[in-house]
């Protein structure tokens, strides 16, 4: 009965649905996909009612490293291929900033990890004994109760923390278990993430539990650490266990023999907004629930950071060879190499987009700035007629600017959600001490010989502020326009990592994926940006100078 | 108004302090003063630094407001007048100048016809080409000048037609000339001579130099600590010092 009616739906369907997903107000729809799904039956399912009155897209977003890409690619084509709309907002900052645009609704799914979950997360400070599914069971019902999020079934692999050392190493000093690195330590150089330097479920946690010591842990970013590592720059690396590049540099991956590290079991982490508006596309995501099994997210982690196989493509692959997909499965073996030409070249051929994201830095930066100047300017002003308390608020404004910014977006992320508006804010509130700072120092400086005279011949306060002190201190005003517009420039880069594109997507990108080049791609226009912004605004500074204050011949 | 030392009894009185007090903290700058200057006028305050006299003359435009004591311009209290009010019909020439370095030089002698209003532009900058010829500036080669591009002579001149170019009847001049050279200095003293045949206004002249203060006030007044020590013309200041300190002032400047 059930059958039959989806088939009369689907008939309906493929009347109407033109573009948009199907649906109907007679209480039952079918997903569009299957109107062109290959025939299994794991895709000619029924699924629920998606209640959503409008087609929104599904916000499928990753966490800034390359698995968390390839998961979230994958989340994305699947449901594409279940006939949802998609928006991909990859490369989110960091836990932090992902979880807290999965709660505020601004994404609606992104891979995460139980163990991150727990610890980073929850919060918790130790692990439930019952192994991997203990966790799992554990921050499911507390996700469900304090967020109202959903983790779907686990994926099927798990991707612990890999201390990893050369083998070199490790023969030399016989390391075999963190128990036997904690001995060596003192002798050995770390290099680790931030992330887990600072993680309660990194250093920290291995420090108390295992009593490791290093004679130095330095700072690296991800993209680097392999390359440090081999090089011996560094003899120890926090790494993932199924990171493609353990087996490409051959690691010795140490044993965890004393139970440190909690299972990190890889799952679909869904907000609460998507299980009401789109229960057909959760339920499809749980397709891919117990489909990829170590091995095999090794195996797509190499292709993407060893072989340089584009993101699209290694999820396109994987999705046929898991039959979840239509199309001939043997595509999927093919080299897919991507044939690279000079950097040069490869930056003419991406100029369109090159193009589009600097027009969207632009407007970022832009925008900002002259909400800072609309803003700076008139506080300036208003603080110079308020000396008192003048150097307070100025002061305060620079606190803001000592924030470092990654951290500033992070705490814009709750409050706003992701995306332009929290970049937005953030870069106005950067942009606003250079401002503030010399407009208020500039005016207040103004030539006091002149502003004493003019008072004294008869300027009323209003006309010494706008005919005296304004056109003396507009060359200063401008510089800090300037300095706060070069600032700004950079620090939008860092506006990718909420979401809102601009230069910074594929500096962001190429961090993760170990792509120097794509880092480049960010970069190079980025600094170029920068310069001419610079140059630009020392023409507008000279522009304002009153030419009274120009030194001849200047 | 010919008379010499009985002028002041015969003409109106334009500047009147009379027991005017200021402190500025502890500082007692000023300590009950009173001065007298009558229309057409002018008068010399002459005293050491930190002897009050240019606070005395800042009351006269209230850019100092006075602790105690009344001060009036044209027999009004100035304590009654809207300051920017007053202040637009006082001359004011400081010793720095004070020229606004982004404006001309015409623009800068025709401020205050400018800042009056009521007149157009062109009315208000003829008034001030008229003040800086009087000041011994030609407005057609030094009026679209900036004022970085004038010697320090030429600057006061044009400070001082920006004070007269409104016509008024009360000049303060503190210090007008203290910063020039010698040469450059008797110069535009002669200037000032001339403007003050020329319109007369009454004046008050801030000055540290005795021999100054002789050759272009018509009486002198030597201030010490706040006090006014004597008011005298020139001539009866050299033949009756009034104090010991007025003397010792004199002997030391006789050379």
């Amino acid at each position: 009965m059930r059958q039959l009616r989806a088939v009369t739906l689907l008939a309906c369907a493929l009347g109407s649905a033109a573009g948009a997903r199907a649906q109907d107000t007679t209480g039952g729809a079918v997903s569009r996909s299957t109107l062109h799904a290959h025939r299994s039956p794991l895709t000619a399912r029924v699924v629920p009612r998606d209640l959503s009155a409008t087609a929104r897209p599904i916000v499928v977003a990753s966490k800034p490293f390359g698995e968390s890409y390839i998961l979230a690619e994958l989340f994305a084509q699947l449901l594409e291929a279940r006939g949802y709309a998609v928006e991909r907002r990859p490369g989110l900052g960091a836990t932090e900033i992902a979880f807290s645009a999965l709660r505020s609704g601004a994404i609606d799914v992104y891979p995460e990890y139980t163990g991150t979950g727990l610890l980073a997360i929850l919060g918790a400070d130790s692990v439930p004994a019952g192994g991997a599914r203990a966790t799992f069971e554990l921050v499911a019902r507390e996700f469900a109760l304090r967020y109202g999020a959903r983790w779907l079934p686990p994926l099927g692999f798990e991707n612990t923390y890999a201390v990893a050392v050369r083998q070199e190493t490790a023969r030399r000093y016989g390391l075999r278990t963190l128990s036997d690195l904690a001995r060596a330590g003192p002798s050995l150089t770390a290099g680790l993430t931030a992330d887990f330097i600072g993680r309660p479920d990194g250093l920290p946690g291995l420090a108390r539990h295992y009593g490791l010591r290093f004679a130095a842990v330095r700072p690296l970013l991800p993209a680097v650490k392999y390359q440090a590592l081999a090089s011996g720059a560094v003899d120890v690396i926090d790494g993932y266990s199924t990171d493609g590049l353990i087996a490409r540099y051959d690691l010795a991956v140490l044993d965890d023999d004393r139970d440190f590290f909690p299972p990190y079991e890889a799952a679909a982490l869904v907000g609460a907004r998507a299980q009401r508006d789109a229960p057909g596309a959760v339920l499809a995501l749980t397709e891919l629930s117990g489909r990829l099994d170590g091995p095999t997210m090794r195996g797509l982690n190499r292709r993407l950071e060893v072989d340089g196989v584009p993101v699209a493509q290694v999820a396109a692959a994987e999705l046929r060879r898991l039959g979840l997909v239509a199309g001939d499965r043997r595509a999927s073996e093919a080299p897919e190499r991507r044939a690279r030409g000079s950097l040069a070249s490869e930056l003419w051929g991406e100029r369109l987009t090159i193009g589009r994201r600097t027009l969207r830095h632009l407007a970022l930066t832009g925008a900002s700035l002259l909400g800072a100047v609309v803003v700076g300017v008139p506080l300036g002003l208003l603080l110079e007629r308020w000396r008192r308390g003048a150097e307070g608020v100025v002061r305060g404004v620079g606190l803001l600017q000592t924030v470092p910014s990654i951290a500033l977006l992070a705490f814009m992320v709750p409050l706003l959600g992701i995306g332009v508006v929290p970049a937005l804010v953030a870069l106005f509130l950067y942009s606003l001490y250079p401002i503030v700072r010399n407009t208020y120092s500039g005016v207040r400086d103004a030539d006091s010989a002149a502003v004493s005279a003019a008072r004294a011949v008869g300027m009323t306060p209003a006309q010494v502020l706008g005919h005296v002190r304004l056109p003396l201190a507009a060359p200063i005003v401008m510089a800090g326009v300037r300095t706060a517009a070069v600032i700004n420039v950079g620090t939008a880069t860092l506006a990718a990592f909420v979401g809102a594109g601009g230069l910074g997507e594929p500096i962001v990108s190429g961090l993760a994926l170990a792509d120097s080049r794509q880092v480049l791609a960010g970069a190079i226009p980025a600094a170029l940006l920068a310069l001419l912004v610079d140059l630009a605004l020392g023409g507008a500074e000279r522009m304002v100078t009153p030419r009274g204050l120009r030194r001849r011949g200047g | 108004m010919t008379g010499g030392g009985a002028r002041a009894t015969i003409a109106t009185v334009e500047l009147s302090a009379a027991g005017v007090t200021k402190h500025y903290g502890a500082v007692r700058a000023l300590r009950g003063v009173s001065l007298d200057v009558a229309a057409g006028e002018c008068v010399a305050l002459v005293g050491e630094s930190g002897s009050g006299k240019t606070t005395l003359l800042r009351c006269f435009n209230r850019t100092v407001e006075p602790d105690g004591g009344r001060v009036a311009v044209g027999g009004r209290n100035v304590g009654e007048l809207d300051p920017v009010a007053l202040r637009r019909a006082t001359g004011y020439v400081p010793q720095d100048g004070g020229l606004l370095p982004h404006w001309t030089v015409l623009r800068n002698a025709a401020l205050v016809p400018r800042l009056r209003g009521g007149a157009e532009a062109a009315e208000a900058d003829a008034l001030g080409a008229d003040a800086l010829r009087l000041a011994g500036l030609d407005p057609a080669q030094f009026g679209g000048r900036y004022p970085h591009e004038l010697s320090g002579g030429q600057r006061q001149r044009v400070a001082l037609a920006r004070a007269l170019a409104g016509r008024p009847g009360v000049i303060l001049l503190d210090e007008p000339f203290g910063a020039l050279d010698a040469i450059t200095r008797a110069d535009v003293q002669h200037t000032f001579l001339a403007v003050r045949r020329e319109r007369p206004a009454s004046c008050l002249l801030v000055t540290h130099d005795l021999h100054e203060a002789e050759r272009l006030a018509d009486r002198v007044a030597v201030m010490r600590d706040g006090v006014i020590e004597q008011v005298a013309a020139p001539a009866e200041l050299r033949s009756h010092p009034a104090t010991e300190y007025v003397a010792r002032l004199l002997k030391r400047t006789e050379l």
